[in-house]
């Protein structure tokens, strides 16, 4: 939360901004703010024995309260914001770009004209912005199907392939929004093959097709949190451990884990859980010599299975 | 800072931005009666100085200079057209862009810069509350400790030291950096620059970096080249050009990921006979292997012996 070194450069957008919204509610102003409300009133507090030189009674900044709503009045001298620094101009100026690099149907071009307006208003100060760069991956043929089934409110039939068990799945979704983490773009709908909210990712949509049919997302469908990230165990879920030779520590990179432990090897013990073994038998086949599943033993035998079953295909060979 | 310092520093911003003359430091002094704290003369000269090199570091463009030859003293102002923010005329779609821009990120040291330059732009009556049609919700993460030091040496412009530990390797190494710029690919992040141990350009991974990011050297020391492409340093690392074309068998209806950018040549009972490009014969017969039976490599040899070892590793049988 916002330090109190922060309150000068507040207080000079405070002003300007409640100039431009004047009568606002203090609770509704401090949370634009980020600040707690008693902290606001600090700050507006701070406001009356400051004004133009001379500070008799006319040249002070009024602040006017009615009820629970707040208003300022004679502080011309710093009625206009600061200029963006170098670093809120940074942050503002990467985002856009990075918008400007998701397909969408028609933000893309107001996201780029905001872009030009930004990067020409805030000039040498955008100069670093170009040292920071966010790489989307989109699918904009499939974002644009997508995003006319959420504008329209119609279920969309999706062929979608599911890598964990190597399998095409046909399924009848209803939009509830587009999502972009972790660098890749997620649609979030209820799936009625499942009838659970699912997130698919856009890279695995095979096919889709606009049905004429009207969504009909449940009141219970909760969309995901993404603040714990794209993956979120169930505690229900099997627990995994493998053991990863050091050429294959990057599956602790890739993959959520629960725990991550080194070993003398440099290798690691690394636990995940998982509701579906699927996709952990074929990264075993995947890591060959560089990874083993050391629990529970009979996912260990199924690797084993797998890989003596594939390889019965070379016998002769 | 205490509430009588911002309300010194806040007098002193209107007085200097209110004045069309330079003011000589005695002549703010009398304007800011917060100034009246002062004890001495002494105490006076050091409390301005330090509050000026404040507002210099809030970004507030103090000016220095004066209005006539004979003025043998310096005098402060600040020029409004250098300290406003220019009038910037947005449509309500792109004032709508803009705020949905400033929620993409989820990391405090760049959704506060961002949230603070959308307040100013509130500020100054832009209304940035609109829906985007058509737009997705974007989120960035950044969880590496890596990345707050980092962030700060690529803007900066400083070279930084950092333990570092590259996959496959058994233990972390020292690396002094010249960073160019960091870059979130497929939701990590990258930083790529001039690695001064190896003289060469690198890039790393921030989550490999096991320990404190120390700045070395003076700010402003690192120029990165004008021709270089962060995005594609990164993206190098996993897109190289195909260099050889293997021929699979593969159970039909299944592998329909390997299939997108398969040909397939021929389908007989059961199974469909596809080519596929590569670029490293070892990393394509990863990916071959984790398809178990449903994919068999005919050829290269370099593949086949590739997955077939790999295979072997997992059936146990070494």
């Amino acid at each position: 939360m916002a330090a109190a070194g922060d309150q000068l450069p507040r207080l000079l957008a405070l002003v300007p901004w409640l100039l431009a919204h004047p009568g606002e509610r203090v609770t509704d102003v401090a949370a634009e703010f980020g600040v707690t409300p008693t902290r606001l009133e600090a700050d507006l507090n701070l406001l009356f024995v400051c004004g133009l030189p001379g500070h008799g009674p006319g040249d002070l900044i009024d602040v006017v309260y009615e009820g629970d709503r707040v208003s300022v009045h004679n502080a011309d001298a710093i009625s206009r914001p600061l200029r963006l620094t170098a670093d809120e101009a940074l942050a503002l100026v990467v985002a856009l770009r990075t918008l400007a690099e998701v397909p969408g149907v028609d933000a893309s071009d107001a996201v780029r004209r905001a872009l030009a307006k930004v990067e020409s208003a805030v000039g040498g100060e955008a100069g670093p912005a170009g040292r920071v760069a966010v790489a989307v991956e989109s699918e904009a043929d499939v974002v644009s199907v997508a995003t006319r089934g959420l504008e329209e409110r119609r279920r969309i039939h999706l062929t979608y392939y599911v890598p964990g068990r190597d399998e095409t799945t046909e399924r009848d979704v209803d939009p509830m929004r587009l999502v972009l983490a972790g660098g890749r773009t997620y649609l979030e709908a209820w799936c009625r093959r499942v009838e659970d909210v699912r997130l698919f990712r856009l890279d695995r949509v095979l096919d889709l097709t606009l049905l004429d049919v009207p969504a009909e997302v449940p009141a219970e469908a909760r969309p995901h949190d993404f603040s714990a990230g794209v993956f979120t165990a169930a505690p229900d879920d099997l627990l995994v451990t493998l053991e990863l030779a050091a050429a294959a520590r990057w599956v602790a990179d890739y993959y959520p884990c629960e725990s991550v432990e080194e070993l003398p090897d440099g290798g690691l013990r690394v636990a995940l859980r998982t509701p579906d073994t699927g996709w952990v038998r074929r990264l075993l086949l995947r890591l060959g010599a560089h990874g083993r599943v050391a629990a529970p033993d009979e996912l260990a035998a199924q690797v084993r299975a797998d890989a003596a079953d594939a390889l019965a295909a070379y016998d002769g060979g | 800072m205490s509430a009588r310092k911002t309300e010194r520093l806040l007098n002193l911003v209107i007085c200097l931005l209110a004045t069309r003359r330079h003011l000589t430091a005695e002549q703010i002094r009398r304007a800011v009666p917060q100034y009246d704290d002062c004890a001495s003369d002494e105490a006076f000269r050091r409390m301005f100085e330090r509050d000026k090199e404040e507002l210099r570091d809030l970004g507030i463009p103090l000016e220095t200079g004066s209005d006539s030859v004979w003025d043998d003293e310096p005098g402060y102002r600040i020029a409004r057209g250098d300290y406003e923010l220019q009038d910037i005329a947005l449509e309500a779609d792109e004032a709508a862009a803009i705020g949905l821009a400033a929620r993409l990120w989820q990391t405090a040291v760049l959704s506060e810069p961002a949230s603070r330059a959308v307040l100013k732009l509130q500020a100054a009556g832009i209304e940035t509350d609109g829906r985007v049609s058509g737009a997705l919700e974007p989120r960035v993460e950044a969880t590496e400790d890596a990345f707050a030091p980092l962030l700060a040496a690529v803007r900066a412009g400083q070279a930084v030291r950092f333990p570092y530990r590259p996959v496959g390797a058994a233990a972390a190494a020292e690396r002094h950096v010249e960073p160019w710029g960091i870059v979130s690919w497929r939701g990590r992040w990258y930083a790529v620059g001039h690695d001064r141990d190896r003289g060469a350009t690198r890039v790393f991974r921030l989550s490999r970096v096991t320990g404190d990011v120390r700045p070395v050297g003076a700010e402003g020391a690192v120029v990165p080249p004008a021709d270089v492409d962060l995005v594609r340093e990164v993206a190098g690392i996993a897109h190289e050009e195909p260099a050889a074309t293997a021929r699979l068998r593969v159970r039909a209806g299944r592998a329909a990921d390997l299939r997108r950018n398969a040909q397939q040549e021929s389908s007989a009972d059961g199974w469909d006979v596809v080519t596929h490009d590569y670029a490293d014969a070892d990393r394509f017969a990863e990916w071959i292997a984790g398809y178990g039976a449903d994919v068999v490599v005919l050829e290269p040899a370099e593949v086949r012996d590739a997955v077939i070892r790999r295979l072997r590793a997992a059936a146990g049988a070494v």
